[in-house]
């Protein structure tokens, strides 16, 4: 419990810190960015919203911790204002209305490639030098050394464009309506194919070498040694001595991969036009949009500070030493 | 070659205790590959102002136009050529790299160290800073930092070192920890040495290997981000590097109209680049970590006994 009381000690600290960032960002920026948005939005802006906009940003005359005693109150009501791009829909509305097409990409991607990459991974520490173990590793590091948004240019290209397969952009075809039927969501699953597979190809690799060498380290315990001894069954000794075992440090990567779900597909949504949270904070800033900016980021770091402390807690669970600690 | 040359006087896999770092790498095959191609790229960089002088992103023949003789990678949709615009590329992308491994090491050094030796409060402020960095999400926080700041060279490197020294400091810190136990450095500080010197002249050199991996580590955390950025139109667009060419592709519609050869180069010029380096990094990991490159006896299953046996 001590444990838990100071992990959650430190997740609201690292969240003070980056609504702190998040304040002082568009204050001690060179350039004003409410007359920026002014010029960019044209008409589109009432004085009453450039007035409302000054104080949200903080750009009016007050002094500062006046102004940040306001901006703590409007985050824990959650006014997060108004989005300026898609006025006059309220940042909270565009963020809850995109966040779950990031969950699905991420969460797919994710869980794909942790438990294909640690299932390879024990595979090849368990045949050690076997075929598994001496050509994949090498593969997958050089596809993994790509930038994960040109492996998704090269799939849109290939599997998009020239064998026409799949397609390229969006969550789902135009003028489809979202609902639970068979039609939409095989829609919504085609439209998830490609940008999924190339967060996989790139993210495989990691897992797979993480697990391989714990395993390496687990497979040369004394426990194993005595399961075999014993004669117990191959398949048994790999997965429920050693493979059990080694699986602590891909916990901990899969809660790091959590926060990356939120964060991280932001350049492949890009390329794929995937409606995610990602792909709207490009949006936002090209289009000088720093309410929805502020909020996006602040959403991205909740989530990924979030998943961390989910993962903290299961963590004591799984392993006793840490609570002794 | 030379690594069977050099491999010679020890035919047998029993390491030697005093085989040196330097030794083990140089007669690494992973270690040489990633040399060789890194000089490679090195040298394309030095020498692009010499094989495409001029500015590489002046317009010189027709529009797309496809790989052949003239222009060897094809013409991009404004009608310039790929090829220099690749070789000139390497320059920023490297710079970048580079200056962007060199200074988060430094600073994960720093802070690295100054955790291990001082302890107590400064370790504990030290290590809530670097986590707090470290759990801030990387990608989101580069493009909120590059969209306020004013786009330039300076911009990049700056946000791409605030948002990826942490992870080295963590490294670092664990490392020295375990070296700040030893008994040498108890020694050193009961003699009266000054701070400093136990720290950059004690706990430093024994942590050599380690600080190796993580300046690749950062030098391909820095190529790669630095293109992922410019690659959304958050660099300066007007200088000719990686991912400002990717930025060109997809923005004249390269994917769309087929002309692969416009963003092909690139991207593989940056893979080729992250996989030398991750090459090297592997090279170290198994020279310093003889348990990675040990084969363990042969288990009961049979696949892995005769290839083990050859290695």
């Amino acid at each position: 419990m001590r444990f838990i009381l100071r992990r959650l000690g430190f997740y609201l600290i690292a969240f003070w810190a980056s609504i702190t960032l998040n304040f002082l960002l568009p204050r001690f920026m060179p350039g004003d960015p409410v007359s920026r948005m002014f010029a960019r939005s044209q008409d589109r802006m009432q004085p009453e919203q450039i007035e409302a906009l000054r104080k949200l940003l903080g750009v009016d005359d007050r002094p500062l911790w006046a102004q940040y005693i306001d901006y703590m109150h409007n985050i824990f009501t959650g006014q997060m204002g108004v989005s300026i791009s898609r006025f006059p829909t309220p940042v909270t509305e565009v963020i809850s209305s995109q966040i779950g097409w990031t969950l699905l990409l991420g969460g797919t991607a994710l869980v794909i490639a942790a438990v294909v990459g640690n299932l390879l991974g024990i595979l090849a520490a368990w045949r050690r030098g076997g075929a598994i173990d001496s050509a994949l590793p090498p593969v997958l590091v050089f596809i993994g050394s790509f930038p994960y948004f040109w492996l998704a240019m090269g799939a849109l290209y290939l599997f998009g464009v020239v064998l026409g397969w799949f397609p390229i952009r969006h969550a789902f075809t135009d003028g489809l309506e979202p609902a639970f039927t068979w039609e939409f969501i095989g829609d919504v699953g085609a439209h998830l194919v490609l940008p999924a597979l190339t967060i996989v190809l790139v993210s495989i690799g990691g897992w797979m070498l993480g697990m391989r060498n714990t395993m390496i380290a687990t497979n040369s315990e004394d426990y194993i040694t005595m399961a075999e001894a014993k004669g117990l069954r191959p398949g048994r000794i790999m997965l429920r001595y050693a493979a059990r075992n080694a699986m602590l440090p891909s916990v901990t990567s899969f809660g790091m991969g959590l926060g990356f779900v939120v964060g991280g597909a932001l350049l492949t949504e890009v390329v794929f036009a995937y409606p995610g949270v990602g792909y709207q904070l490009l949006n936002a800033v090209q289009g000088l949009d720093y309410p929805l900016m502020q909020g996006l980021f602040l959403t991205i770091t909740a989530a990924v500070l979030l998943a961390n402390f989910l993962v903290d807690i299961l963590y004591v669970r799984l392993d006793p030493r840490v609570r002794s600690n | 070659m030379t690594t069977a040359l050099l491999k010679q006087p020890t035919p047998t896999p029993v390491r030697k205790p005093n085989r040196s770092f330097v030794h083990g790498l140089i007669t690494n095959k992973k270690a040489l590959t990633g040399m060789a191609v890194m000089i490679i790229f090195i040298a394309l960089a030095l020498l692009a102002p010499i094989l495409f002088p001029g500015d590489p992103s002046r317009i010189t023949a027709m529009a797309s136009l496809e790989p052949s003789a003239e222009h060897w990678l094809g013409t991009t949709a404004k009608g310039q050529d790929v090829l220099a615009l690749t070789v000139h590329g390497s320059r920023s992308s490297l710079f970048v790299g580079l200056t962007v491994g060199l200074a988060s090491t430094f600073i994960g050094i720093l802070v690295g160290l100054a955790s291990a030796y001082f302890g107590k409060f400064i370790d504990e402020a030290l290590s809530l800073v670097t986590n707090v960095f470290l759990l801030l999400p990387g990608l989101p926080l580069l493009v909120i930092l590059a969209a306020f700041l004013p786009p330039g060279l300076g911009t990049v490197i700056l946000v791409l070192v605030v948002t990826g020294w942490a992870g080295s400091a963590r490294v670092l810190r664990s490392q020295a920890l375990s070296i700040r136990s030893k008994d040498f450095v108890a020694a050193a500080v009961v003699s009266g040495e000054r701070a400093g010197r136990i720290m950059f002249r004690e706990i430093l050199p024994n942590m050599a290997s380690i600080v190796m991996g993580t300046l690749l580590a950062c030098v391909i955390y820095g190529i790669g981000a630095q293109a992922g950025l410019e690659f959304l139109g958050l660099g300066d667009v007007s200088t000719v590097s990686w991912g400002n060419n990717l930025f060109w592709a997809g923005n004249e519609g390269a994917l769309l109209t087929g002309s692969w050869w416009v963003f092909v180069p690139s991207g593989v010029c940056i893979a080729l680049v992250a996989f030398a380096l991750a090459l090297i990094n592997y090279a170290v990991d198994e020279v310093t970590n003889p348990r990675l490159r040990k084969i363990k006896t042969p288990k009961s299953t049979p696949a892995n006994t005769e290839r083990s046996a050859a290695k």
